[in-house]
């Protein structure tokens, strides 16, 4: 098989580096046995930010680090590791800037509310116009 | 009232979409172990000679420079010089090469020097991702305790150096 | 000498605009202030607008015309060529190359802008003059905005000297078909939505909010709409095929630019209808009209500003920014402060009972703005957080809980939509005609737990919801001659229909896609879903700008017939980069999706294979939804004719 010796840009890679020439990390590529692992393992990893791309999830980029996360999620997951235990790893190392999937907080509780406020609007709204509408 | 809801509510964005504009967010992915010990880890030696890194000799009691790089990254080469320097002022730099083989290794050492007490080899970004880093070049200036105290993201510059061997200093 | 006439073209349109507006501005303000008077100057004033719009139009597309052809020329001494294009690239990337920058695209913005407003100055008959005349002047005041950030800040046809040799070349990412279709389409469909706006806003100022203007704006709603239904459909596709992962939507935020508006557009042309036969929902019209083409050019801005992160965004350029948020807090608080101050004075309508088909559309409004408010927030929150000095990211995980129920629920209420009486109705002749559609999402539900192997709550939910919207709207066809009902009630019927095929395919492919990602070797056969895909090989091959590894796939599923399948590794030089092309297999109950990746330099090559059922129905049923709007705008049109010639031959007998 040709080797790919071609040194190249990737999309998603950040500016001004270049990158190794290695084949990827053992299950950067290749899925896990276990399906059931399988599939908690792509069910996390879409919810993990690549964090040299411009704005795409781990399981959706080609960019080097992108793979070595994606090793390392698969690597935990066979171990046992809980994908929650795997995110909050990620996210002591990153801040939550990692995840997709904002936490509950204080910083965050208008975001995850937004939905039911909008709705509640949505109502007040709609009752105040039959009403009017009646009378 | 009701009717100047639309227009509330578009002032709001615009005010968020204001204040984004004019005072851009930093885009850079920093650490948030910065503050905490550096985490347990091993990696081999890369160049026969040149010792690995064990996380156990970050925190041997000397504060030290942890100096992430690799022969392929194009600013690690443009680092070189003031990494020579900080290593000319005593500070001790420990090495850990991303996705690097020995030859290019060898190579890269040679056109920059070598200010490197040890290379640790990692082939699978484990380091890495174990401290937070997100790219390479990237250092942390790390306690005798092994606490992390710094990190400088990108390659060294010349003004970069006197705030390091600052925080070093305040280290020991 | 070419750019330099685009340049005067486009000046010269920028001041036909400055006119346009000056004299719609001046024509008003006289005929408000003796409404009386015919004839004399104010007449003449009035009769000069449609012209001027036409010619401003046509000067546009002279401009836009021009752009393309220096493109098509490979001109390296315009900075816009030599910065985006490539003499060795095909002529349709060149082509389609002269908007695939900022500029460009800006350029076919105002194109199409002064083009629609030629077209409601030349088709536009119904609606009483001083209404039409406030339309077109905002149009012009739109339009002139927009000139002038092209001609200051943006200008398409500025020249570099020396002109280098050759460009820098297209983004390969962007050298597809797609290019050439993806953004005119889309772009058709966010200005087209101006035209609503300019409606909107001529009604507001003409105060003349009902039946009339409502039937003179559907059309255009319509048209817009279709586009912008076909544009996110493509935009869709393009991404699933070239970004060699299989996601289709990805919550991104200049995709979330995309749907904003047609949320909007989708709420709009359903409040339209309502204001025109039955003269209800007025403030909601005008609102929504307002809303989308703020939401449309919101997402303009977010793009091309540089505060949001994504694949997609343009070239980063702070005073570009500055200068389209001075257009936003213009146009848009203008017109929401217009809306405040004067919708009190047109706001009596007809009155309906909750339970009727109008309450059914006031909650299709309400939950297509709540759809719209929450992606909203969810796209500007990550810059909300970054002011406080907090990093995040929202991403699907938020957008599918918090959007994904509403829109569900809105499934629902489209359902039912249809099947309700205007005015007023009863629940239990409602819930009569709601059995077959509640039947159809039983016997799913049931069966996809029974046979599907454990499938997530909300592709389940989605799936027996489709099943239930498919039934429920081709209802409204039952028990009725099908020649004689009228084109527009197909074009619901098929538009609906369209979504609940698209939500199936949505729900189908999260619960039924298989993956195979694996290193393989020469005739190392490998399973994915019902196939046996086998490596036959790995060749070189080139293309006209770009050399490529294809590997030679074999398909094989049980003792069918054997499927070809060649995914490439291709190189570009100009810029240097690597692009993977997928190979895609559809079959009638799905794809077949293949990918090369590394050789890993032992003998084997990494392949990503998947297995996606019924994924095509996504854009099939986005392309069903835009055909429903398609019979309905012709529906429309050819109603609206028959009446106007009932009319005449009445004026005439």
């Amino acid at each position: 098989m040709r080797r790919l010796a071609i040194p190249a840009l990737l999309l998603a890679a950040a500016p001004a580096f270049a990158d190794s020439t290695l084949p990827s990390a053992p299950l950067a590529n290749t899925q896990l046995s276990d399906p059931a692992q399988e599939a908690k393992a792509q069910a996390l990893m879409v919810t993990l930010r690549c964090l040299v791309c411009q704005g795409q999830s781990i399981a959706d980029s080609d960019a080097e680090m992108a793979g070595d996360m994606r090793a390392l999620v698969r690597q935990r997951i066979r171990a046992g590791e809980q994908p929650v235990a795997i995110r909050d790893w990620l996210v002591a190392r990153y801040g939550d800037y990692v995840t997709y999937d904002p936490p509950f907080g204080l910083l965050t509780a208008p975001l995850w509310i937004a939905p039911l406020v909008l709705i509640a609007i949505g109502v007040w709204l709609a009752r105040a116009s039959f009403r009017r509408r009646r009378g | 009232m009701r009717l100047w809801l639309p227009l509330a509510v578009f002032v709001a964005v615009l005010a968020i979409i204001a204040v984004a504009l004019y005072r851009p967010a930093d885009r850079t992915v920093y650490s948030a172990m910065v503050g905490k010990r550096v985490p347990d880890f091993t990696v081999p030696a890369l160049l026969p000679g040149k010792p690995g890194l064990a996380s156990a000799r970050l925190a041997d009691g000397k504060p030290k420079l942890l100096n992430i790089f690799a022969s392929w990254c194009v600013p690690c080469a443009a680092e070189a010089p003031q990494l020579m320097a900080l290593k000319a002022a005593g500070v001790p730099i420990e090495g850990v090469a991303i996705r690097d083989t020995p030859e290019a290794m060898r190579d890269f050492l040679a056109r920059g020097g070598d200010p490197y007490a040890a290379i640790g080899d990692d082939k699978t970004s484990a380091v890495q991702l174990a401290i937070g880093s997100s790219g390479v070049p990237e250092s942390f200036v790390i306690a005798g305790d092994g606490t992390i105290l710094l990190q400088h993201v990108g390659d060294i510059r010349a003004d970069d150096v006197p705030a390091i061997l600052a925080k070093l200093e305040a280290a020991k | 000498m070419i750019a330099e006439a685009g340049l005067a073209a486009l000046w010269f349109a920028a001041a036909l605009a400055a006119m346009q507006l000056a004299l719609a501005a001046i024509g008003v303000r006289r005929v408000s202030a003796a409404p009386d008077v015919q004839g004399g100057l104010t007449a003449d004033i009035l009769g000069a607008v449609r012209p001027v719009a036409i010619v401003q139009g046509a000067l546009a597309a002279v401009a836009m015309a021009l752009l393309i052809a220096v493109f098509v020329r490979s001109d390296m001494s315009v900075l816009l060529v030599a910065e985006n294009s490539h003499s060795e690239k095909p002529l349709l990337y060149k082509f389609a190359g002269a908007w695939g920058n900022h500029e460009g695209s800006m350029l076919l913005w105002v194109t199409i802008l002064g083009l629609a407003g030629g077209a409601v100055a030349i088709f536009e008959r119904t609606l009483p003059r001083v209404t039409l005349i406030a339309t077109l002047g905002a149009q012009a005041a739109i339009a002139l905005g927009f000139y002038a950030f092209l001609l200051f800040v943006s200008n398409p046809f500025a020249r570099i000297d020396p002109a280098p040799l050759d460009g820098q070349g297209l983004n390969p990412l962007l050298q597809d078909p797609g290019l050439a279709f993806h953004p005119p389409t889309l772009y058709v469909g966010y200005v087209g939505i101006s035209v609503a706006f300019s409606f909107a806003v001529g009604a507001l100022v003409a105060r003349d909010v009902g039946p009339a203007f409502a039937r003179a704006m559907r059309p255009w709603v319509l048209g817009a709409w279709i586009f912008l239904t076909l544009g996110i459909t493509a935009g869709s596709y393009w991404a699933y095929y070239e970004l060699g992962w299989g996601g289709w939507w990805f919550w991104d935020p200049v995709e979330n630019a995309s749907l904003m508006p047609w949320l909007a557009a989708t709420a709009l042309l359903h409040s339209v209808t309502v204001l025109a036969t039955r003269d209800g929902l007025r403030a909601w019209t005008v609102m929504l009209a307002v809303v989308a083409f703020s939401m449309s050019m919101i997402g303009t801005f977010l793009v091309r500003s540089g505060i949001l992160t994504s694949v997609h965004a343009f070239a980063v350029d702070p005073s570009r920014g500055t200068f389209i948020l001075a257009l936003l807090v213009l146009y848009i608080g203008g017109a929401l402060a217009l809306f405040a101050g004067r919708i009190g004075t047109v706001r009596a309508g007809t009155t309906f009972d909750p339970l009727s088909r109008e309450g059914a559309l006031v909650a299709n409004n309400l939950l297509l703005s709540v759809i719209l408010g929450v992606v909203l927030i969810g796209t500007l929150y990550p810059i909300v957080a970054a002011g406080f000095g907090v990093q995040l990211s929202v991403g699907p995980p938020f957008f599918d809980k918090a959007a994904g129920p509403v829109a569900l629920l809105l499934v629902m209420v489209m359902a039912a939509g249809p099947l309700l009486r205007w005015r007023r109705d009863e629940a239990r002749a409602l819930a009569a005609r709601m059995t077959p559609p509640i039947a159809a999402f039983g016997v799913v539900l049931i069966a996809v737990l029974l046979l599907g192997g454990g499938v997530a709550l909300l592709p389940l939910l989605g799936m027996a919801l489709a099943a239930a919207l498919a039934v429920a709207s081709v209802a409204p066809l039952w028990g009725r001659n099908l020649l004689r009902t009228p084109l527009f009630t197909w074009g619901m019927v098929v538009a609906h229909l369209g979504i609940a095929v698209s939500l199936a395919g949505m729900a189908s492919e999260s619960a039924f896609t298989r993956a195979t990602l694996v290193a393989t070797r020469v005739g190392q056969p490998q399973r994915v879903g019902p196939y046996t895909v086998t490596l036959d090989g790995v060749a070189t091959t080139i293309g006209p700008n770009w050399s490529a590894l294809e590997a030679h796939l074999s398909a094989r599923r049980g003792d069918g017939a054997v499927i070809q399948l060649r995914p490439q590794s291709r190189f570009f030089t100009n810029p240097v980069t690597v692009t993977s092309e997928s190979a895609i297999a559809t079959v009638f109950d799905g794809q077949l999706y293949t990918v090369l990746g590394q050789a890993d330099g032992q003998g084997r090559v990494q392949v990503r294979l998947w297995w996606k059922p019924f994924v095509t129905l996504i854009w099939l049923g986005g392309a069903l939804v835009a055909i429903g709007g398609a019979l309905s705008l012709v529906g429309r049109l050819r109603r609206e004719r028959r009446t106007r010639q009932r009319a005449s031959d009445e004026a005439w007998a």
